[in-house]
């Protein structure tokens, strides 16, 4: 007989040790993955993890690539510390990257200081308008948010595609898909020459510090702590619930809005179909991966991000195929919710005697 | 402060990493916008890719890369890594391409499909696809019955026009009387939505079917309604043995070991190439026997000629959708005219989407 037991006695050292372990546990699943399909497991996870960050531009590459999973990990934080789940990142990011990359279209010919603030502050509000939808659904319509949210992503999806195909694309453009390239003033500044890291970071950096403040150190943040871990408590107390839900809806969306913003402003520089490779929802792995905390979420990001990078390096030089990627991604996301299981739950081994069966 | 330790914190991870040795073998590197087994537009460069292989030099592909922020990565990376003649075979690919070929002045770069090339190292290559579509146009004409053809587009670009339009001609030549209705789907490759543009063209009355998208389906659909098809970029016969009627093919192999070589050779040098079926860029698959043996006799004869330039797939008179003149009579569109199509030929049906 297996009995399951929830443990009453998490320690919390062990609580933030386990993404560690589930690190560790998916290279050695990727090392035996890599065996099975013929390559030599050291070399195949060399070119995968230390490789492509083994130069300066391989670096620049990881923060160009963490940036808006950090940004709407960080977002996606508030929803699901306050249990609201929210599973539409990536429409919010392509609604903010619609309002901000029109805004960038409106200023194609102009040049100036203000021009990319406001394009920021444009895509911020449109992720948050976008994110509104489903909060506001949820407390006055009673309607499931996760439901909501992941139908809106496919609204967002084909609205930025009958924009970019149709009253947005280039007319200098053979009608191919596409929108003019944003002037000068509306992209973000490299940080370095030659490398294409840009100021988007800043914003992810402040939105930790914000986040970290947010959560740790105003009413606010205690109140989503506190409904996340018991919403009756949270009535009890008296907090207002929609206001909460709305907010942190609120400030997810305009994080992926940011995310999508600092991509087309950054290395895309118009408004194309192909975005965002899922950035929405492969944030939501970094989210949990970084246990809500926004300096675990930080180190989640990098860890994500190279999965990524190493895929392409792995193909390139030793035609791995590229899907293993999204296979390190997953075992990631299954060793952690496995070891978090182990974690809550104690699993006993019940030695019954035959004569307790019969009973 | 912390600008500093972040370029100490960088310098010493650059330190301690390896730089992959560059060998002075000569690499040929490509990079896929599908994935190799798409069987369209993306297999068929990999089959060029093995052409490549098999001439003895050494290739790399990178499968699957997404038209955004990725694209230059990957195609930096090939770069950098020793690779001396980069394929990159989606138009999105354009501007990364010429954005890292100004960085790599002694990497070669070939891009397909696109019109762009700002360094001299960057060079264009496309197919005259719509010389294909001629063929196709004439055999439709001949076999349907309900005088509707059916086609599946992708985008609005001038290249899915040129052969929505040189199809239509083809057809009412052998037909006067032929209507093209089309399905826009706004994708490239996405089995489902084409196979339901097919399943509405095909209650719409169409009785053939044919398709600017990269995946099978349309040509199962097909199969499975018991009306015409034709296939898209490979030989699709084995996926709709019935149905297809030929199969328009994307033959990629014999440009890409000529330009392997010459970049190997140091005889290569920046150009841009639309080749049909003249060179055998554009080459068709097994003509169905279905068609009968006089149907297949005279596709083949034109095939003969506009491969030999007797015959060309705009030749005038040709009007638009209200009937005002586009090509003169005893005219041929010239090649710019080709290059920017962006109105319907008479007798296509609908409004381009704008």
């Amino acid at each position: 007989m297996i009995k399951i037991e929830k443990r009453n006695d998490v320690p919390m050292a062990l609580y933030f040790f386990t993404p560690f372990i589930a690190i560790i546990l998916t290279i050695l699943g990727g090392g035996i993955i890599f065996y099975i399909l013929g390559f030599n497991p050291i070399e195949a996870l060399k070119f995968y993890f230390i490789t492509p960050i083994s130069n300066l531009y391989g670096l620049s590459e990881l923060l160009l690539k963490a940036t808006p999973l950090c940004l709407i990990a960080i977002g996606l934080s508030f929803c699901f510390k306050s249990n609201n789940w929210n599973i539409g990142a990536e429409g919010q990011l392509t609604f903010g990257a619609i309002v901000g990359g029109g805004v960038a279209l409106l200023f194609y010919n102009q040049e100036g200081f203000y021009i990319l603030p406001l394009v920021i502050l444009a895509g911020a509000i449109g992720g948050m308008i976008f994110a509104l939808i489903p909060a506001i659904l949820k407390t006055y319509f009673n309607t499931n948010e996760i439901l909501v949210s992941l139908m809106l992503v496919y609204v967002s999806k084909l609205l930025l595609d009958y924009l970019v195909v149709g009253p947005w694309s280039n007319p200098e453009g053979f009608n191919f898909p596409e929108t003019r390239q944003f002037s000068d003033s509306s992209r973000m500044p490299l940080l370095f020459e030659g490398l294409r890291i840009h100021a988007g970071i800043f914003l992810a950096l402040a939105a930790v510090m914000l986040s970290w403040f947010i959560l740790y150190k105003t009413y606010l943040g205690f109140q989503i702590k506190v409904s996340g871990l018991s919403l009756k408590t949270a009535k009890y107390a008296g907090f207002k619930g929609k206001t909460m839900i709305l907010v942190v809806f609120m400030i997810s969306g305009a994080c992926a809005g940011l995310a999508g913003v600092g991509e087309i402003t950054g290395p895309i520089g118009q408004l194309h179909r192909m975005i965002s490779p899922d950035y929405g929802f492969t944030a939501i792995i970094v989210a949990f991966l970084g246990r809500l905390n926004p300096f675990g979420i930080i180190f989640a990001s990098l860890v994500v991000a190279l999965t990524y990078l190493g895929a392409e390096t792995a193909q390139i030089f030793l035609q791995i195929p590229k899907y293993t990627g999204q296979v390190f991604q997953g075992m990631i996301l299954f060793f952690l919710l496995a070891s978090d299981y182990l974690l809550f739950f104690k699993v006993k081994i019940l030695n019954l005697k035959k004569n307790e069966l019969r009973h | 402060m912390y600008k500093n330790f972040f370029k100490y914190l960088i310098s010493a991870i650059f330190l301690l990493g390896f730089s992959v040795n560059s060998n002075a073998d000569f690499k040929v590197g490509f990079v896929y916008v599908g994935p190799t087994g798409d069987h369209g537009w993306t297999f068929q460069h990999h089959e060029g890719r093995n052409a490549v292989e098999a001439a003895g030099i050494k290739t790399t592909f990178v499968e699957s890369v997404p038209e955004g922020a990725d694209a230059e990565r990957v195609i930096r990376q090939l770069a950098q890594s020793g690779h001396d003649l980069i394929f990159t075979t989606s138009f999105g690919y354009m501007d990364p391409t010429n954005k890292v070929a100004k960085d790599f002045p002694n990497v070669k770069f070939e891009h397909a499909t696109g019109y762009k090339r700002e360094h001299s190292n960057v060079s264009t290559y496309s197919a005259r696809f719509y010389e294909g579509r001629t063929l196709l146009g004439h055999i439709a004409g001949k076999m349907t019955k309900t005088n509707t053809i059916g086609y599946i587009a992708s985008f609005p670009i001038p290249e899915v026009i040129r052969g929505i339009n040189a199809m239509t001609l083809a057809a009412q030549k052998v037909n006067p009387n032929i209507k093209t209705k089309i399905v826009w789907v706004f994708t490239w490759y996405d089995p489902g939505k084409e196979a339901e543009a097919a399943q509405a063209l095909i209650d719409q009355g169409a009785d053939v079917i044919m398709q600017h998208t990269d995946s099978t389906a349309p040509v199962q659909t097909a199969e499975k309604a018991g009306v015409w098809s034709f296939g898209q970029a490979s030989d699709m016969q084995r996926f709709a043995p019935k149905s297809i009627l030929t199969s328009i093919i994307d033959d990629w192999a014999p440009y890409y070991v000529e330009r392997a070589i010459a970049a190997r050779d140091g005889t290569w040098s920046q150009q841009d190439t639309w080749h049909g079926l003249k060179e055998g860029m554009v080459a068709m698959g097994p003509y169905n026997s279905a068609m009968g043996a006089d149907l297949v006799k005279e596709v083949e004869q034109l095939q003969k000629d506009l491969a030999s330039g007797k015959v060309h797939s705009f030749t005038g008179p040709i009007y638009d959708q209200k009937g005002n003149i586009l090509v003169a009579e005893g005219k041929v569109a010239d090649d710019g005219m080709l290059a920017g199509m962006s109105v319907y030929v008479k007798g296509v049906e609908g409004d381009i989407p704008k």
